[in-house]
């Protein structure tokens, strides 16, 4: 660490100029292919940290010294996990590593919990592996769930209340349960008000799951608990699936807000007092950036989201800190999703390059595509292209770009499966 | 002297890589746009699954293809969608570059 540390370069520096010797930087770095124009330290090894540290390698031409740092020691995608609750896909094909980022691109991976952040001296902390400098930060925190605006949600009632909205352990959990149901058993979700993190993955879950039991266990039913006031993605052709395979299976209630729960007897409760009692009952509660965004002190909208500049991504509130993902005070029209955080990290990454390099970052346009399968092999999709505007500064839906499918096919089918893959290896490989 | 030893080394060792020592301008840059298809087509336009590979596929091919997505000439499950973001200009970046990439 002591050699890529800045007030040792700025030591060096200051004894070159007065040696007469300009370029001095690369002192440091004598041994490297090439000189490093500086340190950027990304925290959160999801879709979007992930991505940008493999693009600040890529853009930089391995100039600029990336450190991941990340708690868990794999990758657990949240995209195809609901394929995986409803048994149409093997879990172990959800869950991928980091090395493809050191071997490939050089990037230091550092499995530790980052504590806390010294803004003025550009520092990190770490719980097990010490304190790390950079020059630039980018922070892809992703989302905590708000478990206490769901009264009764306590540590208890969610060992047997499951979410899995965040990939890996409650995945399976949730697959368990759902196996273990009897037929003629109830199966039932909740859904926060948006925004919330994917906007077409409960819909898609509660349609997998729905064909599922009507594979398996015909007799049961699946409810879904909107409280917003319709289906928020792709709303024509979920209901359109639901109405023609799911019928007398699925039934779905907007507003439908969910505020308390009984984990003893699982029954959930609306705001308007209404109960509802499932064998299986799968709680989405509200969301909000996660709690390392509070820490590193980014989260300045509504106390749940960050602020950012759209062209950098630069924080609003922290300098020198980026912000990508979900954890954003997204866009218009912009959803929490994965592919939308890939595209993040790769626009941080360039315009840090840029700023690294002495010049003025352009703005960009990124793209979004999310697909859901329906059944065991059909998918659609939405989808949009997403341009900085000057005025408005902020990107913005390029009028008369994207959309959604016509009907489900197979050939979508095909193409969401092939989409995890490609994106999987663009973020890690 | 002892001290400045290692400092003209350094600077011996440096100087041909100082190429990357400034990398290219990365925001609006065509890397930058062609890696908004890199999530479905891989990156540099390399995969082995059901999407296409775009990597070394003619420029001149690329353009008619998104041209006609653009336009509605042509059908897709996705990209007459997509194409209709990307102006002209943009669409010859996007091109340009997967046809220099390797296969």
């Amino acid at each position: 660490m002591s050699l890529f540390d800045p007030t040792r370069r700025q030591l060096l520096g200051g004894a070159a100029a007065g040696l007469g010797l300009g370029l001095l930087p690369s002192l440091s770095f004598a041994a490297a292919k090439s000189k490093p124009i500086g340190r950027v330290v990304v925290v959160g090894g999801g879709f979007g940290g992930a991505t940008a540290a493999k693009y600040l390698r890529k853009l930089s031409g391995g100039t600029i010294e990336v450190t991941l740092i990340e708690r868990r020691k794999e990758f657990i995608s949240c995209p195809t996990s609901n394929e995986v609750i409803a048994g149409l896909r093997d879990y172990k094909s959800i869950v991928h590593g980091y090395e493809g980022l050191r071997k490939n691109w050089g990037v230091k991976v550092v499995h530790a919990a980052v504590i806390g952040l010294d803004a003025e001296k550009r520092r990190v902390r770490t719980d097990t592996a010490g304190e790390f400098a950079y020059d630039k930060l980018i922070l892809s925190p992703g989302i905590d769930l708000d478990f206490e605006k769901v009264a009764g949600y306590d540590s208890k009632a969610q060992d047997t209340i499951l979410h899995a909205w965040k990939a890996g352990s409650q995945t399976l959990a949730l697959r368990k349960q759902l196996a273990d149901l009897r037929d003629g058993g109830v199966y039932a979700l909740t859904i926060p008000k948006a925004p919330y993190r994917c906007p077409p993955g409960p819909y898609e879950r509660v349609s997998l799951i729905a064909h599922y039991l009507k594979t398996h266990k015909p007799k049961s039913k699946v409810l879904v608990l909107d409280a917003n006031e319709k289906v928020q993605s792709k709303e024509k052709l979920f209901t359109g699936v639901w109405a023609k395979d799911y019928a007398g299976i699925l039934e779905y209630r907007p507003n439908w807000n969910a505020v308390a729960v009984d984990g003893a007897n699982k029954t959930v409760t609306s705001e308007l007092g209404d109960k509802v009692t499932a064998d299986v009952l799968n709680i989405l509660p509200p969301q909000r950036a996660a709690d390392i965004a509070h820490i590193i002190g980014v989260v300045n909208v509504n106390g749940r989201w960050s602020d950012v500049d759209w062209t950098t991504l630069a924080s609003t509130a922290v300098p020198n800190v980026h912000v990508i993902g979900d954890a954003l005070q997204a866009a218009p029209l912009m959803p929490k999703s994965g592919h939308m955080a890939n595209q993040h990290g790769k626009l941080a990454a360039a315009a840090i390059v840029d700023l690294l390099s002495g010049r003025i970052p352009q703005p960009g346009v990124i793209a979004n595509t999310c697909y859901s399968h329906v059944d065991g092999a059909r998918a659609i999709h939405v989808d949009s292209v997403h341009r900085y505007d000057a005025e408005k500064k902020t990107l913005l839906v390029v009028p008369g770009s994207g959309g959604v499918s016509k009907e489900p096919s197979e050939a979508e089918g095909i193409y969401a499966r092939a989409w995890a893959d490609t994106i999987w290896a663009d973020t890690l490989v | 002297m002892y001290k400045s030893l290692p400092i003209a080394i350094g600077l011996l060792l440096a100087a041909p890589a100082m190429a990357a020592d400034h990398p290219a301008a990365a925001s609006g840059s065509t890397t930058l746009l062609a890696s908004n298809c890199f999530n479905c087509h891989g990156t540099d336009g390399r995969t082995t699954h059901a999407i296409p590979p775009l990597a070394g596929v003619a420029k001149p091919h690329l353009i008619t293809l998104l041209k006609e997505y653009k336009e509605g000439k042509r059908e897709a499950t996705i990209m007459h969608q997509l194409a209709k973001g990307y102006t002209d200009e943009e669409i010859d970046g996007i091109a340009d570059y997967f046809s220099k990439q390797k296969r």
